[in-house]
């Protein structure tokens, strides 16, 4: 007999246990089953750096949070509706994010004395009045899953460590959805070892079950799927996608892409896809550090490839030289920085937006790049494709600006048809393209495209095209070493023009103000994309008008971005820094962005922003 | 591309000039740039052992690519016509890595000198050795650093009195062809800028091996460490101090030879001395390389008493690059050739996917 059923429209579950619990895969099995439902979602995971931290303690808890809605959703969810915690320390340092009224699910089993003492609570928080304003089910999970695998042939420890998976059954039922898609993934991923394959599945049907038996729940919940555009969907993390956009890019280029790195968190989920792409032609070197990992990209460029290297803020300190090279040798190349908090070693796993500087302006010498941010993690393909294209039309170093919410964070991906996706064709010089001073043909390689001023892209084994570049200052046009005065100045000039130009070949800055009458505009960069957009919609629904503006190009900006800014009474800019696009906007237009900030290694929240729209609006008097 | 079996010659697949036409010269290797190096440097006299070389490996000019770091030997690209890469300091073995391994049909050499490859650069020469990248590093030794004007390099020897070190440098140099060695090189030999024939020969052996080739060449900075090689260079004492290293032969020099030692060590006595059956016969491809390290060691203390000059090994391992084309072609083939859209769109949708409308 089942049980009642209650619609939501949305919900926000947050599973939160020791890094050795499989949070993660658990939130991200439930990720793939409410994908596969229909739902449109949003998720959020969150780990410490350290692997293994000592059990038990708030150092090792790792969470993993997903949003879930019959509607578009635009963030992971400010606060959880569900926590799902599986020790006391996962109770104790998540409870402060729950709103009264909340459900908590938690495992008795391991609010032991030991671990209630690691974590610093002198009586069980279960039992002295700290949750009394949530819904709490107070479960023993671990030895329910050790009851339910009695005939599995395991150690107790194995039979313990399926609890994630009960957990998983059991909020499976909760919300309704079948755990199909779950066992097929557990048959896959358990081929090769049987008794764990049957144990773990066990766990999951023990879960389900129990559910529906236990008199702990009185109903479930549904949430239905969200309308979407027409396509076919899947749920990808932005460190997939972007992987996937760089190999689209060099196949519709027609190049081989070559990826030189050094494994950094959060980025080395990057190399990690890519090395299992060499059907696609892909070759991965990892290189001996990070300088070695621009080197190489940038000598399979000079060859004719793609060159890519991929990094995080560290890592992109120490290629600066390289790509300062890069500038000057007028080479195509994609250096991708999943920025993390930083300086120096930093937050590891936690996201921030303070790399932007340092892409701009992080080199030696005047050294224009191209910086492109995506703003979610599926945007993380089309940002990649378009950092390609910069890079190999312009013949330049482009920085692609992600960041650990976007290369950890999933949402579901209307996938691109091959054929939509932009022709990249390179043409390579072959042919001389001047005279030289004895009269004969002779290749300059400093010659400009008039439009792009692009230099040509003549790759070694092409004969007659023999030369030499470096970092040394070349004459204009033929590129031999040049230490005159009005040469350089006239270069200087030329790359950064070169770089301007590019606004030729981007969109315009959009505007979303559906009232048409905002006086305030929230602009942002990056993954503030989804949080500035729910907040726009959440003050919106309390009559406060906002426009909204996201730059996707960092250099240059967009052409109408000047007009855009100067349109609007208040300009105000969230970001995970101390407020460095906020400046460059105030330096390159002369306009008063205010900045907004927060450096806490996790995404703004909608609610949070809502409410700075709220008050610029009230500021400015316009509500009525 | 899927090369059942290893190819032979570090050019086995770039185009060489074809049969018939007019065979390439020195002038066809020589750029329309003025050289700009201090008058007497060595580097001219490596510069014109060069251009007479390339001519003679048979190919094609437009597939040879000179890649270098900073220093005064790495301007060296700029003079030879063909494609070359002024890199920045230290690094030039990762671009050298990153062409060889996108381009098979490039014969890729690298010019560094012992503070750009031993110093800012020593990783890069380290671990492009080990990977047996098919890069042939030529490593211009003047003990000395020449473009920042005449500081002590990690090749000087320990008291060198310079601008920066007026007590005498404190710092133990490293050896070269010890440090290749120690870095699983396949092949390590040395020569020197003034003795064009060897200079000449042992380019011609490194462009054959098929991985990486470290050679150092010692080379006369006649500004700031003038004459540190000329011991080597006056006929009569070269005579008693180098040990030619020739494959199969004795390692000797006049009337001195080079022994086994009870610790390990090889020593340099007189003949009359040595006992035969601890004589040093030189092999290259020897897999140990105690013995080549062995020889390495005989000019670690800086007297140049002793000093091997040749290839002290050569030995056959997979290159780096190939196995990485290997890899990328067995997986294309596997695939069934050039990866197509359907291919990737097959990858973009993976497994997991679920339909709205239409």
């Amino acid at each position: 007999m089942s049980k009642p059923v209650q619609q939501l429209e949305r919900v926000v579950i947050r599973f939160a246990g020791d890094s050795g619990d499989g949070m993660q895969l658990t939130g991200d099995r439930f990720t793939s089953d409410a994908a596969f439902h229909g739902n449109d979602l949003s998720t959020l995971p969150d780990f410490p750096a350290e692997i293994r931290a000592p059990q038990g303690t708030i150092h090792g808890v790792s969470s993993f949070q997903l949003h879930i809605a019959d509607h578009d959703v635009l963030t992971p969810g400010d606060a959880p509706d569900v926590l799902v915690a599986m020790n006391p320390a996962a109770l104790k340092s998540n409870l402060g994010d729950l709103p009264r009224g909340a459900t908590v699910i938690v495992d008795t089993d391991e609010f032991n004395r030991r671990n209630l003492a690691k974590v610093g609570y002198a009586v069980s928080p279960l039992d002295d009045g700290t949750l009394e304003s949530y819904h709490v089910h107070a479960l023993p999970l671990t030895s329910i899953t050790v009851q339910a695998l009695a005939e599995h042939d395991l150690s107790r420890k194995d039979k313990e460590r399926a609890k994630n998976m009960f957990a998983l059954g059991l909020l499976s039922w909760l919300y309704t959805r079948p755990i199909s898609t779950t066992e097929r993934f557990i048959v896959a991923k358990f081929a090769r070892k049987p008794d764990l394959l049957a144990a773990n599945i066990a766990a999951l049907r023990a879960g389900f079950n129990y559910g529906e038996t236990t008199e702990d729940f009185a109903h479930t919940y549904a949430v239905l799927a969200a309308p979407m555009p027409t396509g076919t969907y899947r749920n990808i993390t932005g460190n997939v996608a972007l992987s996937y956009g760089l190999v689209a890019a060099a196949h519709r280029a027609g190049l081989r892409l070559v990826l030189g790195t050094y494994p950094i968190t959060p980025a080395s989920d990057i190399l990690h896809v890519l090395s299992g792409l060499k059907r696609f032609g892909v070759t991965t070197l990892q290189a001996e550090d990070e300088i070695a990992g621009v080197g190489i990209a940038i000598g399979a460029s000079f060859g004719g490839a793609l060159g890519v290297t991929t990094t995080s803020g560290p890592g992109l300190a120490l290629k600066a030289e390289a790509i300062g090279l890069a500038v000057s040798l007028e080479l195509p190349l994609v250096v991708v920085n999943v920025q993390r908090g930083g300086p120096s070693t930093g937050l590891p796993t936690k996201t921030e937006q303070a790399d932007l500087l340092q892409a701009l302006f992080g080199r030696n010498g005047e050294s224009p790049v191209a910086v492109v941010a995506p703003q979610s993690p599926t945007d993380c393909f089309d940002a990649a494709i378009e950092a390609c294209r910069i890079a190999t039309a312009y013949r330049t170093p482009v920085i692609l600006l992600s960041d650990g919410y976007l290369a950890n964070g999933s949402e579901p991906w209307n996938v691109p048809g091959v054929a939509d996706l932009p022709d990249l064709t390179v043409t390579f010089t072959t042919e001389p393209n001047g005279i030289g001073d004895d009269g004969k043909p002779a290749f300059h390689p400093y010659a400009r495209d008039p439009q792009t001023l692009a230099r040509p892209w003549a790759i070694p084994g092409t004969p007659g095209l023999e030369h030499r570049i470096g970092g040394i200052e070349k004459a204009d046009i033929t590129g031999n070493i040049s230490y005159d005065p009005d040469n350089h100045e006239r270069m200087t000039a030329l790359r950064a023009e070169k770089i301007a130009r590019i606004a030729d070949t981007i969109p315009e800055l959009a505007i979303d103000d559906p009232d048409g009458d905002a006086r305030v505009l929230m602009i942002g960069w990056g993954s503030t994309y989804g949080p500035i957009r729910q907040a726009a919609r959440t003050a919106r629904l309390t009559g406060h008008h906002v426009a909204v503006a996201h730059l996707r190009h960092l250099n240059p900006f967009p052409r109408n971005t000047a007009e855009v800014l100067r349109r609007y009474e208040r300009v105000i800019m969230p970001e995970m820094n101390l407020g460095q696009c906020a400046m460059l906007l105030r330096a390159a237009y002369l306009v008063d962005v205010q900045s907004y900030t927060a450096v806490r290694g996790l995404p703004f929240k909608g609610s949070e922003l809502a409410d700075i729209i709220r008050t610029a609006v009230e500021g400015l008097g316009a509500v009525t | 591309m899927g090369m059942p079996t290893m190819p032979s010659s570090g050019v086995a697949f770039v185009p060489r000039v074809t049969e018939g036409a007019t065979a390439l010269g020195r002038k066809d290797f020589t750029s329309d740039q003025d050289v700009r190096w201090c008058p007497g440097c060595g580097d001219y006299a490596i510069l014109a052992a060069m251009q007479g070389f390339l001519p003679e490996l048979g190919l094609r000019r437009e597939n040879i690519v000179f890649i270098s770091g900073i220093g005064c030997s790495s301007r060296f690209p700029y003079y030879l016509d063909t494609y070359g890469l002024h890199s920045i300091h230290g690094r030039a073995p990762t671009f050298a890595t990153g062409l060889a391994t996108a381009r098979e049909d490039l014969s890729v050499w690298v010019v560094t000198g012992d503070g750009d490859s031993l110093s800012i650069g020593g990783n890069h020469l380290i671990h492009a050795l080990r990977r047996n990248v098919n890069i042939k590093i030529l490593l211009f030794n003047n003990e000395i650093y020449g473009l920042t004007k005449g500081q002590y390099s990690p090749t000087s020897r320990t008291g060198t009195v310079t601008k920066s070190s007026p007590l005498g440098s404190l710092d133990t140099p490293f050896t070269p062809v010890s440090v290749a060695l120690g870095a699983e090189a396949t092949f390590v030999a040395r020569t020197m800028d003034s003795d064009r024939k060897h200079l000449t020969e042992v380019l011609h052996a490194a462009a054959r091996h098929r991985g990486a080739a470290l050679v150092e060449i010692y080379q006369n900075c006649p500004i700031f460490n003038d004459g540190a090689f000329d011991v080597l260079k006056d006929r009569e004492q070269a005579a008693a101090r180098i040990l030619w290293l020739k494959d199969g032969q004795e390692v000797s020099a006049g009337d001195q030879v080079a022994v086994r030692a009870d610790d390990g060590s090889i020593q340099v006595v007189p003949r009359a001395t040595a006992s035969p059956t601890r004589i040093v016969t030189h092999s290259v491809d020897t897999e140990h390389p105690s013995s080549a390290f062995a020889l390495s060691r005989l000019t670690s203390d800086g007297t140049l008493a002793h000093v091997p000059m040749g290839v002290f090994r050569q030995i056959s391992r997979p290159t780096y690059d190939d196995s990485v084309r290997g890899q990328v072609a067995a997986a294309v083939d596997g695939g069934g050739g050039t990866a197509t859209d359907a291919d990737l769109a097959a990858l973009l949708a993976g497994r997991d996917t679920w339909t709205v409308g239409g």
